[in-house]
């Protein structure tokens, strides 16, 4: 009898988890093994076929190295400002509640308003970054339009847009730390940046392995921006494979192909989950 | 259980009112250029339950083209009610291949209806017809059109009334209109021409001027690699990278109306969808004129279609007949042609007499139309997402010197070959 009201209390979990996440990642599994399905043409089996043309994929091949260079881009940048935002409104300055708010600001905008804000930075001429660029006698760039500079555009945007997020959790690990540390530390005459680095920075650890996997989901979660800024364009050069996906399924409608991309991005992230939390998990010190 | 509850919610108002019960016609539509236009949808939508008691109108604005497409058909596969639609003319090929709709040819049976079909431009039949039925009634549809600044005009000398009428002349007029500030920043551009978005749409104006469309009318293949449009791509890349009047790299459809309200372009191509926001923002007079020809004049057509689907019962086909019938009145067309710019569908919205007071007034707004004559459908195939993808991807690497057209263009002809041979 204990035995069924313990199962009864993990039901509603197991239904959400299952229903939710189990029963879709099985499901993309099976659709990948099968070839895309009209009324007219019905779908069949065909093994591992969409893997094999994936090889022959130049587009796939780019978006992979495009999310590589944009998780590059955007992890350790909007990590190592989280944690320099949060230490410096950890301090007891002036109007500490509003720099903290101005932090967060990105934040609590959807990423479809943040793009169409950048999207105005970036115009060529008409645009806030073109226009400040004139006053010192810069030409005008055609930001995103111009193969090599539109991942980094989006780069930037994407600092900008996650800092303040993560600010939110080293913040929140930074009041948990004893002051008697500081104290201590300030009698024996460490200096700041001793202080923090070998006081501090281990101390924030757990929070950094946290924040890491986070960034590093988002980096190929977070495609919104896309849709208002690039489309993917030009050329592909700031298609990310999340966006590479949707094409495929809805703008392609080939279903069975999206399907065999998503396979590739959920081994992708569950292998950096993965090594994240062995190889890190050695070095983060729980209290 | 929802099913059967909503069964006998039905029921007990059947049972509870002897009156007719209203037929709801559920709408999806798209909205890809400027201006408050989900109230004027709206707007239309009460007028039309007004003067058809029995008829509810549920409008749902859903985004741009695409995202249309998306829902409707996620909504169709969901089981949830969507009558009717207006959805991308060029959706067609997709449409039929998920069996979604019907021809109004079944529907319009009466020799009334018989009329209202034959009662469009042909030009813009062309997209919406396959193996001799229509499936796609035009609603708001466009063609792009040369938008020129006098007031930039008269200041680089030029004639202000007089807009470029071929490829040379454009050329020469954009480096007259090109200004440089001191240390030689181009202050204005020559002209400008979106290449995100819509990218094979504007191509295939610049194709269609140097003698070529892009693909068969079957739909099943593609002429993406002949010489002249090989030429044309040339042309437009030449643009920016010989003659310096246009920017280098690809420019956003988005934000192009601001760089040209802004005075940032002499001229732009773009859709006639946009001439009502134009014409709200510029503070300079403008001109609006068709696009200049190579071998020929030649814009594609564009826009949305009112589509059918097959899971209507009889009832709601009637109404949603009405519906569409109403919303295409050559009255309604002229409210919407200048609500927005988009050119009324049909000869006789030019002939009532708030038309033909705007436009005498605005004789800008009568351009696309007369532009029909050298019009040709938008690029359209089977499995069209991947084969206009394929277009788009070819003329932004040539745009940004990543490829010679010649490459970028026989490589995506190569591609198309393989994805069209099936339909064959």
């Amino acid at each position: 009898m204990r035995h069924v009201y313990g199962w009864l209390l993990l039901l509603p979990a197991a239904v959400l988890l299952i229903g939710f996440t189990h029963y879709p990642a099985a499901a993309t599994l099976l659709d990948s093994l099968f070839s895309s399905g009209t009324v007219v043409r019905p779908s069949r089996f065909v093994g591992v076929d969409n893997y094999a043309a994936l090889a022959d994929d130049p587009i796939f091949t780019q978006v992979l190295w495009n999310n590589f260079w944009f998780a590059l881009g955007t992890i350790p940048a909007s990590i190592a400002l989280a944690m320099l935002m949060a230490i410096w409104v950890n301090d007891r300055l002036a109007a500490r509640t509003l720099v903290r708010m101005a932090y967060f600001t990105p934040t609590i905008l959807p990423m479809i308003a943040v793009a169409n804000i950048w999207l105005f930075f970036y115009t060529p001429q008409i645009g806030l970054l073109d226009q400040l660029g004139a006053l010192f006698g810069a030409p005008s760039h055609n930001w995103l339009g111009d193969p090599h500079t539109v991942m980094g555009c989006l780069v930037a945007m994407t600092i900008w847009k996650e800092a303040g997020f993560f600010m939110i959790f080293y913040l929140a690990a930074l009041q948990s730390l004893p002051p008697e540390l500081e104290e201590a530390a300030k009698i024996e005459g460490a200096s700041r940046w001793y202080f923090f680095r070998r006081v501090t920075f281990p101390l924030l650890m757990p929070t950094t392995l946290f924040v890491l996997v986070n960034a590093t989901i988002n980096s190929f979660k977070l495609v919104d921006h896309l849709f208002i800024l690039t489309k993917g364009g030009p050329n592909n050069a700031s298609n990310l494979l999340l966006y590479y996906i949707y094409q495929v399924a809805f703008s392609f409608f080939d279903t069975s192909y999206a399907a065999t991309l998503t396979v590739i991005l959920l081994l992708l992230l569950a292998t950096l989950a993965l090594v994240q939390f062995q190889l890190i998990e050695k070095r983060v010190h729980y209290r | 259980m929802k099913r059967l509850l909503a069964l006998l919610l039905t029921g007990m108002l059947l049972g509870a009112s002897p009156a007719r019960a209203d037929t709801e016609l559920t709408f999806y539509y798209p909205i890809a250029v400027g201006g408050p236009l989900t109230k004027v949808i709206d707007g239309l939508a009460r007028q039309f339950e007004k003067e058809h008691p029995g008829i509810k109108v549920n409008p749902i604005y859903a985004g741009n083209y695409d995202d249309a497409r998306i829902k409707a058909l996620a909504a169709l596969k969901a089981g949830q009610p969507a009558q009717i639609s207006v959805l991308f003319s060029i959706d067609l090929y997709e449409l039929l291949e998920q069996d979604v709709i019907l021809p109004w040819d079944d529907i319009a049976t009466s020799a009334d209806d018989k009329d209202w079909l034959k009662a469009f431009y042909p030009a813009l039949m062309a997209n919406g017809t396959y193996k001799g039925k229509v499936y796609g009634i035009p609603f708001q549809r466009s063609t792009i059109v040369l938008y020129w600044n006098k007031d930039a005009f008269k200041e680089a000398g030029l004639d202000p009334e007089r807009p470029p009428a071929n490829w040379n002349e454009m050329t020469q007029m954009a480096a007259k209109l090109v200004k440089k500030d001191a240390s030689g920043n181009v202050q204005r551009w020559g002209v400008m021409v979106p290449s995100t978005g819509y990218a094979y749409w504007m191509f295939q104006a610049f194709a269609r001027q140097n003698g070529h469309d892009l693909m068969n009318k079957e739909g099943n293949r593609t002429n993406y690699a002949h010489p002249d449009v090989i030429a044309a791509l040339q042309y437009w890349r030449d643009l920016g990278a010989k003659h310096k009047v246009m920017p280098e790299g690809t420019i956003e459809w988005g934000t192009l109306r601001q760089a040209f309200t802004e005075g940032k372009t002499a001229m732009m191509w773009h859709t006639t969808g946009n001439l009502t926001a134009v014409k709200d923002t510029a503070k300079f007079p403008f001109g609006v004129a068709m696009l200049p020809a190579s071998k020929q004049r030649g814009s594609p057509t564009g826009g949305g279609n009112f589509y059918i689907f097959k899971k209507t019962t009889p009832e709601e086909r009637n109404a949603a007949l009405a519906f569409v019938k109403w919303m295409t009145t050559p009255e309604r067309a002229a409210d919407w042609s200048i609500a927005t710019g988009y050119v009324a569908t049909r000869p006789g919205a030019y002939e009532t007499a708030k038309l033909k007071e705007y436009t005498a007034g605005f004789p800008q707004a009568v351009v696309a139309r007369d532009q029909f004559n050298f019009a040709t459908p938008e690029l359209s195939t089977f499995q069209t997402g991947r084969v206009r993808k394929l277009l788009d991807d070819a003329i932004q690497a040539s745009l940004t010197g990543q490829k010679a057209p010649a490459d970028a263009l026989k490589a995506a002809q190569q591609e198309a070959e393989r994805l069209l041979k099936p339909y064959r």
